[in-house]
């Protein structure tokens, strides 16, 4: 690679930043599979930021979880050089999170961009969360380069989703890539519109520091790693800084730039994309979107956007032996010195003991710390009902924020009871709206609005109650439309509503832990659903377990599971043996993670029935 | 003392419950014999020299197979291993094989034990099994069996048939005790993954048995055996004093044992091992002097759980003291304090350091096992 040393600025310490004019700072929306890390690689690949045997599956997704799941829960961001028409490009890739939960982390990276990829499956056509993210971008003025990708597949759909595009952001068809990130196919197109296109940053190495924070990871050895972007000004290596809203101040031990592996630099100057390291414990303490400035310079102000990121799912954690409690608060502590959004407070319940009042970004941020707390911290939890946050108003005047259900107040002194609600967009083939609707008014859904996208392609708006999304009005949408639904949404406000407490007898005794708030209307299929359900997961005993779903004093719903009468294996010869303790031992670790209520043993699975309700 | 079991997997027709390993085919047969000949010889040294006590012929269907190779088989036996001079030798027959001139030539052979598989004495239950022989031919088959010189004998039933009543249950017992043979094993019929029964029942196509009847079944079973005084040995064993089966006895004993042929357990004190549970698989790696078998060595953890889960089925109990001195003081008082509740529920009696199942307990004989048993930390 030719350098030309005009195109770099010389500092102290003799390091070189990359002046302003060649740097590209852009992002990737996409959805869930339509290619979007498979691109990544194969971009780091052409600009030979990283080797072919280097890579693992996908390289921008770390976690094992996110791996399995298909999805960037956090977001990462790395370096490449593109050497293009004799200029050396500095690309900054900053990586987005896939899924509903995390639209705010979206919202922060897109905020440190110029340009985006906008990579639309060319056999799924446009999905709502690509859209919701699009319009994200726009709104950040970002320079949005098309691109159609897995163009290879005998099902692409090429000028029909065109179409799509074309209608979407009012570009000409031809500018739009044709792609396929499995065989390589558009890639260098790619990278020539991202330096042609994306405008470099604005913004001035000499003026007061100014960085946004648009992700952190924590690293046992080095603390927190901060991920940032130079909107103004310039940082050395010792700075001292501090955080406009948490205001905290560090010293930057060390900043560098993201490469496969982070590579320390001593200076990195506006435009520019890098990390910092400063000792820093626990992610909490760098909330993304926060800017920081120098101390002895401060800029004048905050960048714009910056939320304290409300969590929208609530539900209790509990250890399956009572004694783990304390090593389940050690381990919470360390789970969010890298998930920031995890809030917990103590709680107790009478039923499973103490434990810890968990708020989470949605459901599937839910599934990813309890999973989370299995693998890295082999904790074995009980996760309660989740429900999320109500607003109850007293008759004496006084509003109440209700994180769970058995803290609602004596009902004689509730005035009224609100609930958060959420304006949903819906993107899915025409044939699927009517049964879309049927399941978005049985949730008490109001249609908002109905736009056709294409001839066959419908968006639809929808006005929800959250706490009806919390269930598995996902899981649903997905089974009704075949897969051909996407599903987006944001907290519009709250409503008042006629909420009941539900509540479940075991054996006469009341669970806190399975309680739930809903609509009274739905009070009487979801008792007998739940009662079913609960029928399934809780393994018969020595004896009869009565399952009562309560309304107050009033049971409306009842299921029993039948004591064992016998438990006995006919034969135990030579061959049966080996057989037989293993099958016996199994059954007994299972036992081992059930929770003794009064003298009930309750499966972990039975507090989360809920969930799957049919 | 040791035992050796002899597994022969070739059946006429496959019984709708049956879950063993065997084929009804006769294909290989020659093939078979040849390489069961061969393992006879090539594990003479797997029980170190520890006397046989016991040989069981069963399968498959041996009563299917010629006394001459029987005779092949045991010679060959003899040959390599010591055995001593009180031996059992057991030979499981079908009813409709047995003939009073095929059961005298067994007999001179040496076999002086025989365990009919009659099951019941109804010939609609016969079906729901799939069995091939009538009832009249089950009765008759044990007369001729006795006719030819045979006086250990022992009958199989199985109850909670679903076209099994309560009274035809208490008829067949009855018929059972009438024939004056000292001993019965008796099993709840269980439907096992992948039996033709399983499938059967799936489709809907039969009736699948009913937990209440088999309870009630079993226990007609206990008040009649004890009025015909048939110890209740082992759960779904019943014999007159002094008849036990002495080699079934040795799996619930922790004695060691060799298993010969395709799918056979052996046991050492230290490792299960099992033969493959193929036919063409067996010969094949044996004639190529391939491991045929795979092995597992036994933790301290798993001979504990295995002890307590089979002693705990039988007459004899679960020895504490025995307990203290092979597994240690840990494991004795944690089965001492696990047993506490099922004491208390009358499903558990202690006496002399030996804990017991009652009667009402042997129905939950798996579930107070699991109980006792002993998990690895970690795991």
């Amino acid at each position: 690679m030719i350098l030309h040393l005009e195109d770099f600025v010389l500092f102290p310490y003799n390091s070189y930043i990359c002046i302003v004019k060649y740097i590209r700072n852009f992002c990737i929306i996409a959805h869930i599979d339509h290619g979007k890390s498979t691109l990544a690689d194969r971009l780091l690949e052409v600009t030979h930021t990283i080797a072919e045997r280097d890579y693992g599956d996908q390289v921008l997704d770390d976690m094992d979880l996110e791996r399995e799941r298909g999805i960037t829960i956090k977001s990462h961001a790395i370096q490449m050089d593109f050497p293009y028409q004799g200029q050396n490009y500095v690309l900054n890739l900053i990586d987005t999170p896939g899924h509903v939960d995390f639209s705010y982390e979206v919202s922060r990276a897109i905020a440190a961009c110029e340009g985006a990829l906008l990579v639309i499956d060319a056999t799924q056509g446009i999905q709502a969360q690509t859209i919701s993210n699009l319009y994200l971008a726009i709104d950040h003025n970002l320079t949005i380069i098309p691109v159609l990708n897995k163009i290879d597949m005998d099902n692409a759909m090429i000028e029909e989703v065109k179409d799509q595009i074309v209608d979407l952001l009012g570009c000409k068809h031809d500018e739009i890539i044709e792609a396929s990130a499995k065989m390589g196919l558009g890639i260098d197109r790619i990278l020539e519109d991202i330096v042609n296109k994306v405008p470099p940053p604005t913004g001035d190495p000499n003026a007061p520091l100014q960085g946004l924070i648009f992700d952190s990871v924590f690293n046992s050895y080095r603390g927190i790693i901060a991920y940032f972007r130079i909107m103004n000004g310039t940082i050395r290596k010792g700075d001292h800084v501090k955080f406009v809203n948490t205001g905290a101040d560090y010293h930057a031990d060390e900043i560098g730039i993201l490469r496969l592996r982070p590579e320390p630099r001593d200076v990195i100057a506006a435009g520019d994309v890098g990390y910092i390291i400063s000792g820093i414990k626990a992610s909490k303490e760098v909330q993304v979107g926060d800017t920081f400035t120098h101390v002895d310079r401060p800029c004048d102000k905050a960048i714009e956007g910056f939320t304290d990121v409300k969590p929208m799912v609530f539900a209790g954690i509990y250890p399956i032996d009572a004694d783990d409690y304390e090593i389940l608060r050690d381990s919470l502590d360390k789970l969010r010195l890298n998930d920031a959004s995890l809030s917990y407070e103590p709680e107790s319940s009478a039923a499973l003991g103490f434990g810890f009042r968990c708020g989470f970004l949605g459901l599937l941020h839910m599934e990813i710390v309890q999973e989370r707390l299995d693998r890295e911290f082999n904790m074995d939890v009980i996760t309660t009902v989740p429900n999320v946050s109500y607003k109850v108003y007293t008759t004496k005047g006084e509003i109440l924020e209700v994180h769970n259900p058995s803290g609602l107040p004596v009902i004689t002194t509730i005035d009224h009871i609100e609930e958060p609600y959420i304006l949903a967009n819906i993107i899915t083939r025409s044939e699927y709206v009517g049964s879309i609707m049927t399941l978005c008014i049985g949730k008490r859904g109001v249609l908002k609005n109905q736009v056709y996208l294409t001839t066959d392609r419908i968006e639809i708006t929808v006005e929800l109650p959250l706490g009806e999304i919390v269930f598995d009005f996902y899981d649903k949408l997905k089974s009704i439309s075949k897969g051909y639904a996407s599903f987006d949404y944001h907290i519009s406000g709250h409503q008042q509503a006629d909420l009941i407490k539900l509540d479940i007898l075991l054996n006469g005794d009341s669970v806190d832990a399975l309680s739930t708030l809903l609509h009274r209307d739905n009070a009487y299929e979801f008792g007998r659903k739940f009662c079913l359900k609960l029928k399934e997961y809780i393994p018969r005993q020595q004896y009869d377990v009565a399952i009562q779903a309560a309304i107050g004093a009033k049971i409306i719903a009842r299921e029993t599971v039948k004591a064992v009468r016998k438990d006995v294996t006919a034969k135990c010869y030579g061959g049966d043996i080996t057989r037989k303790r293993k099958l016996l031992e199994k059954q007994k670790k299972g036992k081992k993670r059930m929770r003794q209520i009064g003298n009930v043993e309750v499966p972990q699975k039975a507090f989360l029935a809920v969930l799957k309700l049919d | 003392m040791a035992g050796l079991y002899v597994h022969i997997p070739f059946c006429r027709r496959k019984c709708h419950y049956c879950n063993f390993f065997s084929v009804v085919t006769t294909k290989y047969r020659d093939a078979f014999f040849d390489s069961l000949l061969e393992e006879i010889f090539i594990r003479k040294n797997y029980l170190e020299g520890i006397p046989v006590r016991t040989i069981y012929l069963g399968g498959g269907t041996p009563s299917f197979v010629s006394p001459a190779i029987i005779d092949r088989i045991l010679s060959s036996i003899r040959n390599y291993y010591q055995l001593t001079s009180d031996i059992e030798i057991t030979l499981e027959a079908n009813p409709d094989d047995v003939t009073i001139s095929l059961m005298q030539q067994y007999r001179a052979l040496g076999i002086n034990r025989l365990s009919i598989g009659v099951q019941s004495f109804f010939d609609d239950d016969l079906q729901y099994l799939n069995r091939l022989h009538s009832a009249e031919r089950g009765y008759q088959s044990i007369a001729e069996a006795k006719e030819a010189g045979f006086e250990n004998i022992s009958l199989d039933l199985i109850y909670g048939i679903p076209t099994l009543t309560n009274e035809k249950w208490e008829q067949n017992l009855e018929k059972a005790f009438s024939l004056g043979i000292p001993h019965i094993s008796a099993y709840s019929l269980t439907v096992e993954p992948k039996t033709a029964l399983d499938f059967l029942i799936r489709k809907k196509a039969i009736p699948g048995p009913q937990e209440e009847q088999s309870i009630e079944h079993f226990q007609i079973m206990q008040e009649k055996m004890k009025m015909h005084d048939f110890l209740h040995y082992e759960i779904s064993n019943f014999c007159l004093e002094g008849f036990y089966s002495k080699h079934n006895s040795m799996y619930w004993t922790g004695e060691h044992y060799l298993g010969l042929g395709p799918s056979a357990h052996s046991y050492d004190g230290v490792s299960r091992q099992w033969n493959v549970g193929s036919l063409v698989q067996y010969i094949d790696q044996i004639a190529r002097n391939d491991r045929f078998y795979q092995r597992e060595e036994l933790t301290t953890i798993q001979k504990f759980n295995e002890y307590v889960m089979v002693s705990l089925r039988t007459i004899w109990g679960c020895d504490l003291e025995k307990i203290r001195r092979e597994f240690g003081v840990e494991f004795s008082a944690g089965s001492r304090q696990s047993a506490v509740p099922f004491i208390e529920s009358g499903d558990m009696i202690e006496k002399d350091d030996v804990l017991y199942l009652t009667d009402k307990g042997k129905l939950f004989a798996d579930g107070i096992a699991a109980s006792l048993f002993v998990l690895m930390s970690n795991a």
